[in-house]
Order: structure tokens, then sequence, then C-alpha cells
């Protein structure tokens, strides 16, 4: 790993890869069905859970149809409380904001809470090349950045490592960035945690900067949410003397009452826990308590072309819980890193391609790195319908068609690699339009039974690989039908037609 | 063109299929969700909240006003605390049976200061008994936030039942926004090694949780 999502290859050639590595393998399966247990009876306890989900699309979407009225909103309760609010475009806008606030404050070191959105503009990156050193503080993160890998789960980046990993990783690396951990460090998760603990203090304690995201931000009153379980997250809240945080603008809800919903909803669906040991919350600064400055940095990159899509808007409704993931069988085999960015998994396959286009290979193939089985469907506390919009990726990778990229509207062109498929689908609506043919296709393929070859041959051969031609019947439901008129009967030939 | 007018104008085009007529306060939000969940006198809520508390491995001990200070001053000795941190609104008899040196919540201490304090004793604004959970807001008898965050040892009392609610809709309008917030559910923990839960990573590793009877009002 190289610690960039720059240059990944399309999702088939990386899980082609990832598929045979068995400890991944191992280590994901361990932990998904763990946390898949668990979530169920956490919502189990909950006999509303249907209505609180339905309410939180809901409010989600009321939000997102007038985001321009609650950015605003927020922007002036965040102001009338202290804050100082910068809006980004694109990554390189957040990046060179983030950046230049740090450097107003004369530090060369920050501390961060875990943020997709940072992760998302590559921040830590950016802060290096100004020679500002970012450390990671939730113990996930900080094994990925000490193993100088890449995050691989939403909640847990670290997924795919084992505890001896973890070991491992903690005695080679931490002397490198602070407290070296203790020699005889064992891989019990309590003294890992433990080692992060010693680690961190320091850094903690003398820092003046810090940097996260935000779970949710209430336009009514300009208040940010962050939820997390380790108490990193208050550090870097509460301790520096300046806190600076990314959020992305879909992250607004309208009213301090909307978070009812939400904070049933995400515990329980992201750690499988009534309640997160620690939801920190803020409006703007507070008088001798916590950071002196506040900056908030609302980042679009990619989020207003997924609003102009209607059907792939209901994406920005995620409040990355990760439940997606773990219920996945594409995910719990493949794992976090075939996905190519931040956002692995079903949520992933549907907001990467959204947020930078489908033009590049590894966007244009994650809309298929699914099997439509609809279980991420079933679990989403917001109710995003992912295969429906996988499948409307799928059509705009195949076809083409108009997209909003960087604001602009545009046409987009039917990607290569998929004329087969686009020859296929435009007979098949000729065919489908034309009964007659229909009729005769129908009639010929029943009495071509005994031909069919069970796999196909030639550039269909891969597909038939791993899957069994559907059988054709001996007569279609149309002849039936007009033989019959839906009486009921058993076709006279049927019988002896196997003979 | 700023950065925000360019946000701003990239989300008024998206949103070019949004009827005009339509105001931000619609399409309506159907909330029929439940206010709480299941019905239970007032004292079946403080046991809840007691056994969800335990359940996250906080430690819960119950008192009544005359109890509290030898309560304290008790699991504060047990701890082998010398030094205290209190807010300044705390209720002065309740840490007059403890052998500790008391450290008072000044904006000018140090994270470093705050690091070489033992233990920190304070109220709360409220409870959630659904969920296990204690509420901080900054007020007097909570102190800055840091003072529940460095020391390693969090003793929190919390008035059954005024300052019990039962759910996280109950919970919410009964808190201001404009302070600064901290809900807290057990010890602090992690889920990060194999997404299995660890308690005791970066906030305090112990949470003894006294649920004070008769408190502030209740007689």
């Amino acid at each position: 790993m190289s610690g960039t999502y720059l240059g990944m290859p399309a999702f088939p050639k990386a899980a082609a890869v990832s598929t045979r590595d068995s400890r991944l393998r191992a280590n994901l399966a361990h932990a998904t069905r763990t946390i898949r247990d668990k979530r169920a009876r956490a919502v189990a306890e909950l006999d509303d859970w249907a209505q609180l989900r339905a309410a939180g699309a809901a409010v989600k979407d009321r939000t997102l149809r007038h985001l321009d009225h609650y950015l605003e909103q927020l922007e002036a309760a965040v102001t009338a409380a202290g804050g100082h609010v910068h809006w980004a475009a694109d990554a390189k806008e957040a990046n060179r904001i983030v950046t230049a606030l740090v450097r107003e404050t004369g530090e060369h070191e920050v501390v961060k809470v875990k943020s997709m959105a940072t992760q998302e503009i590559g921040l830590n990156e950016a802060l290096a090349e100004a020679g500002i050193r970012a450390y990671e503080t939730d113990l996930a993160e900080l094994i990925v950045q000490l193993g100088d890998d890449l995050p691989s789960h939403i909640l847990v980046p670290a997924i795919h490592r084992n505890r001896a990993e973890i070991r491992d990783i903690f005695r080679r690396e931490m002397g490198n960035w602070g407290r070296p951990a203790p020699d005889d460090l064992s891989d019990s998760p309590a003294e890992l945690a433990e080692a992060a603990r010693r680690h961190l203090r320091e850094k903690f304690l003398s820092a003046k900067v810090g940097i996260s995201g935000a779970n949710f931000m209430v336009a009514e009153t300009g208040t940010l949410v962050v939820v997390e379980s380790e108490g990193n997250g208050r550090m870097c809240l509460t301790l520096p003397q300046t806190l600076i945080s990314v959020v992305g603008i879909e992250k607004v809800v309208p009213t301090w009452q909307d978070l009812e919903i939400f904070l049933q909803l995400l515990p329980r669906s992201s750690t499988a826990e009534r309640m997160n040991p620690y939801t920190s919350t803020w409006t703007g600064t507070t008088d001798g308590d916590g950071p002196e400055s506040f900056h908030l940095v609302l980042l679009d990159n990619g989020r207003t072309d997924t609003l102009a899509d209607t059907v792939g808007r209901q994406a920005l409704r995620c409040i990355r819980c990760s439940a997606c993931l773990n219920v996945c069988p594409v995910y719990e085999r493949a794992g976090g890193h075939a996905y190519g960015s931040p956002y692995p998994g079903p949520i992933g396959a549907i907001i990467t391609p959204q947020l930078r286009g489908v033009e590049g290979t590894l966007e244009a193939s994650l809309p298929y790195a699914s099997s439509l089985c609809g279980a991420c469907y079933e679990v989403c506390p917001v109710a995003i319908d992912i295969p429906e919009v996988l499948v409307h990726l799928r059509e705009r990778v195949v076809e083409g068609g108009p997209v909003t990229r960087g604001g602009a509207r545009t046409v987009l062109r039917p990607a290569r690699g998929h004329a087969a498929e686009r020859a296929a689908m435009r007979a098949a609506g000729w065919v489908l339009g034309h009964p007659g043919v229909l009729r005769a296709g129908m009639r010929f393929a029943a009495r071509t039974r005994k031909l069919h070859p069970r796999r196909l041959p030639g550039p269909g051969r891969a597909w038939s690989d791993t899957r069994d031609l559907p059988a054709v019947p001996a007569e279609s439901f149309r002849d039936w039908w007009q033989r019959t008129r839906g009486t009921g009967s058993v076709p006279a030939k049927q019988a002896g037609d196997e003979k | 063109m700023s950065g925000r007018d360019v946000v701003l104008g990239r989300v008024r085009r998206a949103l070019a299929d949004v009827p005009g007529g339509e105001g931000p306060g619609g399409p309506p939000v159907v909330r029929d969700y439940r206010r709480v969940h299941g019905s239970r006198t007032t004292a079946e809520t403080v046991d809840l909240l007691a056994g969800n508390l335990a359940d996250y491995r906080a430690i819960v001990h119950r008192s009544d006003a005359e109890g509290l200070p030898a309560l304290i001053g008790r699991l504060l000795a047990e701890r082998g605390a010398r030094t205290v941190v209190v807010p300044p609104g705390l209720e002065r008899s309740w840490t007059a049976a403890a052998d500790v040196r008391l450290v008072e919540d000044r904006a000018s201490s140090t994270p470093h200061e705050l690091d070489a304090v033992d233990s920190v004793v304070t109220g709360c604004a409220l409870a959630l008994a659904e969920t296990g959970t204690i509420v901080l807001d900054a007020g007097p008898d909570q102190g800055r936030r840091r003072i529940t965050l460095i020391p390693d040892h969090h003793l929190c009392v919390v008035r059954v039942p005024d300052q019990v609610v039962g759910s996280v809709p109950e919970a919410l309008p009964r808190l201001s926004p404009g302070r600064p917030l901290t809900w807290i559910s057990g010890p602090s923990a992690t889920s990060d090694i194999e997404l299995d839960r660890v308690e005791g990573v970066h906030g305090p590793r112990t949470l003894e949780v006294i649920l004070l009877a008769g408190g502030a009002g209740a007689g």
C-alpha cells in the first residue's frame, strides 16, 4: 500500500488479488460476522425501527431538496455563535483553506479525529506538503497511519488487520512517531488500546490545533455533532486552541429535534450499541471552555453533482454507519481496498462513482461490484435503495447521457468495453417491441432446446463461467395461453417432449 | 466568484426539479416513532438506567443525600485518589468527607496539570434510561469539558428521579444546544480491534455513577 488511492485498479482486478488473501478473508469474515449479529440485536430492541428509518430518510430528503436554504441558515447560526464558515468547491480548495488556517496558528502539528471527509480530500498528504504533520488519533486510523496503509472500512479502517498484525505494527512503528510501544506488548486488545493511550497522550495534552469532521450539523442552531467511542474525539474537540472541522454539505439537518432520530439510528447501526460511549456537540465557541477559534469548512467535492441526479441523490442521505459493508457478501470477500476510495462496500460503490464521475476505469467498475442481493438496502438506517442506484449507474456507464460534473451539465459518452452489452440490449429492446419477432424467437428457442450449450461460446464465456444458463421451457407462456386460454390444462405435447 | 457562491449556485442548479412553490418545510416528515419505548414507573425507569449503565461497564451506586459524602469519600479512598478536580458549583458537602486534595476547575489550568489529577467528581445535566447515558452541559456542577476527560476516574452524581428521562426524544428538549454537551455512555471504549468492544482508551477508564435518591426538588 502506498497511502494514496491514486491509480487504483478496477474493482475486478483488485478483488481478484484480495479474494486470494486468506488472512484478509479470515479477518473480515470474523469481524463482519461479530458485528452483524450484534447489530441485529441492537435494532431488535426498538420496535419502532421502521418508523425511525422512514423518518430519517424523510428528514434527509427534505434537507437535500432545500440544501441551499439549510446551508445558509447553518452558516448564519455558526457565525452568530462565534465560528467562521468557509466554503470549498473541491478537495484542492478545502486543503488550501485548511493549510492556510493551520499556518496562521504558526503550528506544525495537528491532531485529527477520524473523518471521512478529510480522507476523501487527502488532507494529511496536503498538510505534509506544507510541512505540517497530522496525527491520526482514532485507534484504527492510527493503525492505518503507522502501517502506511489505507483504510478499508468506514467505521473500523483497520478491519483488515487482526490483533497480531496490530501488535507488530505498534512495536515496529510507534517509536518513529512518538512514544514507542513497550517491548513486551502482547496482542490482547486491552493492552493494544493501552499502548495507543500512552502513545497519543502527550500529543493530546500539547496539541494546539485539532481537525475533525462531523456526523451532523444542525441548521437552526449551528450545532455540530461528533459521535465516537474512544475519547480521542473529545480530546481533539476540546483541548486545542483552534478547531477546524471539514464537513460535507450533506451532513446538515434542519432542527435540534431531528437529532432524536439520528442519535437512535446511528449507534445501533454502526457499533451495534444503544449509544456510543461519547457524543460531543458544540455551537461556535464557548468562553473559557474548549477552542478559542472554530472554523467550519463546508465541502462540496462532487456532492452537488450527486445532488443533480434525481435517482443517485439518495446516496447523500448516508450517515456513514457502515452497516451495509458488514452485511455485504461482496465486501466480506473482496475487502475494502478493492473499492479504491475511502468509501468501500455497497455505499462506496454508489458514492465514489458519483463524487468522481464514472469516466475512470475504477469508477466505471464499481457499480458492478455487487450481486444486487439487496441486503445493504435492508439494513440501511436511512433507507438508501443502493441496488436501485447501482443499476442506475450501470446504465450511465453503458449508455452515457446527461450528467453534472464540477457543477456543469455535460453529456457523457457511452463507456468503451460495453459494446456487446449495448448491442444485446438494443436487440432485446427491438425484439420486445415487435411481438411477432418475439413469438418466432421464443418458438425457435423452444424447439432447439436440446442443442443449447451449457456455457456460452466466445465473449459470453466469462459470464457463463459462474452462472447456469436459464433452461428454456418447452412452450412459451404466450403460446400456452393462446392454446388453453388459461384453463390450466397440461399441454398435450409436453409429456412426450423430453423423450 | 467566492467558494460560497460557487457551491450555493451548484446546489440551486442541481435542485431544478424541486417545485418552486415547495418551501424548506416540505415535504412533511412523519414522526410516528415512539417518544419512549415501553411504559415504566419512575422507579422502573431509574432501574433501567442503572441496568444499562452497568451493561456498558459503568459502576453504579445508589445513595441518599445523607449517605453521599461518606460514599464519595469511600469510593475515592478505594481508588487511592489523592487529588480530585471539582467544578465550582459542586455541592461542597459532597466532597466534605473525602480525604483528598481538591483542585478547582480553572481556566488557567493546563491539560498537563489536569493529567496529574487522579479523579473528578461532577453532577450532570440529565441521564437517559434507555441508552444508559449521562449528559453533561458544562453547568456549574459539571465544569469545563476537559475536567471530565483527562483524569482517569470520573465520579458522576445523578439526582433521581428528577434528572432521569426515558429516551433520546425526551432528552433533547431538556438540553440547550447553545451549551457544549458531552453524552457519556460507559467508560471510553473502542471496537477497532476485530470489531469487538474493549473498554478504556483515551477518556476516563473508570466511570462511576451515583444515583442520588431524593435529589433537589424531589423531597
